[in-house]
């Protein structure tokens, strides 16, 4: 456990968002639900620069999405009256949800990043008030050939680098994509990433790529969860190698890596595009201390019979000390883990589809 | 429609917030017009107000309806269809969500 400091877990739902919150990861307060019918498909807690401010992405099917945020733990909670996410009107589009929203780099402290659906990356360099949109990827000549994964078209997972102005993304369909340049230009980079369900199953672009994370120590190494693929990369995504070995399955959504140690990831895999189940109804978060050459699987605490999915941004790690490993289910249950994925406790039950979740430790 | 000539607008629930808890708004519109113009001049200095009802490209959001003296505007000119004087304008969410 940390020294000092509460958990707070934002768990993102189908209609609203609740907050829990826990003195040691065991015991858990659970909030009345925020936004209520509303979907939170985005989380993000900031919580540079010494104090903490929660990131919602909201989408009401009535009234369209927005992003909020909250200083006080999300008692209130504010949305900017002019900026937020919103496209130019001569644009001819209209923002119809927010997938990600990622905090920078310490170094960085005002700067927040955006992915959304149409394909889209936002920044925001003053704390998330009002946010620019992405012209390089925005204006991209593939843009007319990213396809739609179920889900919607969107840009899913936006990574800052914390050694320079590296940036990736990922998005369904499209792939991964690149800047070396903090944004202004973008480059494909899905070489050894399989796309089987496209007539040339090795495309330059095109791969539908459910989440990717990047390594803490070591930030030219990579880690995707494909639509059928578990991948790793090792030269900021120039290349790809398969790391599915050990897995009882490929396919999945979810892809973590651990804050502080290089090489260790989790996995929750799914059995198959078309059985989107945990393989034979047992649900295990499998964990890699050595790149991806081994897994090891953990489910002490978990139910023995789970068919729900866990979806690509409905899962997260906190920086606590001995990291915390958090996921919700479909099914509407949330689980903690202290012990970085060994075992785990069940914070939440019977919730609506959970859709994100994110944790940090914040002052007690 | 002329510059004296109210126009009533009932606001649903989930909306009144942005208007400071009213559940109906008398308006008066500088001249003849339509519902564009009504939600351009409902919308001035509230923008999340605006954002709630229309799309940043000026569309009515799908979800949401407006009604014209008891008319779905979808039925008649969209957000070109007139608001005459004294006309009752209903903005309402549609049946939507699971």
């Amino acid at each position: 456990m940390p020294a000092s400091g509460t958990i707070v877990l934002a768990i993102g739902t189908k209609k609203g968002l609740w907050l829990a919150s826990s003195p040691d990861r065991e015991t858990w307060t659970l909030s009345e639900p925020k936004f209520l019918m509303e979907e939170i498909p985005s989380v993000g807690i900031d919580t540079r620069g010494g104090r903490t401010r929660l990131f919602a992405g909201r989408m009401s099917w009535h009234f369209g999405p927005c992003i909020a945020h909250s200083d006080d733990l999300g008692e209130t909670w504010a949305e900017p009256q002019e900026g937020g996410i919103r496209f130019d009107a001569d644009e001819g589009v209209a923002l119809e949800r927010i997938w990600q929203i990622q905090p920078d780099a310490d170094h960085r402290p005002g700067v927040v990043w955006a992915g959304c659906q149409p394909i889209s990356v936002w920044k925001s360099t003053d704390h998330g008030e009002t946010f620019e949109l992405n012209r390089g990827l925005w204006d991209h000549p593939h843009r007319s050939e990213w396809g739609a994964g179920f889900g919607g078209a969107a840009a899913h997972t936006v990574l800052p680098s914390p050694a320079d102005e590296t940036l990736h993304v990922a998005m369904s369909t499209g792939g991964v994509y690149r800047s070396d340049d903090g944004g202004t230009s973008w480059q494909p980079r899905n070489k050894g990433i399989s796309a089987y369900f496209m007539p040339d199953p090795n495309p330059e672009f095109g791969q539908c790529v459910h989440k990717v994370a990047r390594d803490a120590v070591d930030p030219d190494r990579l880690f995707a969860q494909n639509h059928h693929g578990v991948y790793a990369s090792t030269d900021r995504g120039d290349s790809w190698q398969s790391i599915a070995e050990g897995l009882p399955a490929d396919f999945g959504f979810v892809m973590l890596t651990h804050p502080r140690r290089t090489g260790t990831a989790w996995v929750i895999p799914l059995k198959a595009d078309g059985e989107r189940i945990p393989p034979g109804g047992h649900l295990q978060v499998h964990r890699t201390d050595d790149g991806g050459s081994t897994w090891q699987a953990g489910d002490a605490g978990l139910p023995r019979a789970e068919y729900n999915a866990v979806l690509r941004d409905a899962a997260c790690v906190d920086t606590a000390d001995i990291p915390g490993v958090y996921f919700g289910t479909r099914g509407g249950t949330v689980y903690a883990s202290a012990d970085e994925g060994r075992t785990f406790r069940e914070v939440a039950r019977n919730l609506p589809d959970v859709l994100s979740v994110r944790a940090a430790v914040v002052p007690a | 429609m002329t510059a004296t000539s109210p126009v009533t607008v009932l606001i649903p629930t989930l909306l009144r917030p942005y208007l400071g808890g009213l559940s109906e708004v008398s308006m008066s519109l500088p001249g003849p017009g339509d519902v564009a113009s009504l939600l351009d001049s409902l919308g001035e200095g509230r923008p999340l107000l605006e954002q709630r009802i229309r799309e940043e490209t000026g569309a009515l959001r799908r979800y949401v309806n407006i009604y014209v003296d008891g008319e779905d505007v979808r039925r008649l000119d969209g957000l070109g269809t007139p608001v005459p004087a004294g006309a009752t304008v209903m903005i309402i969410q549609s049946v939507a969500g699971g």
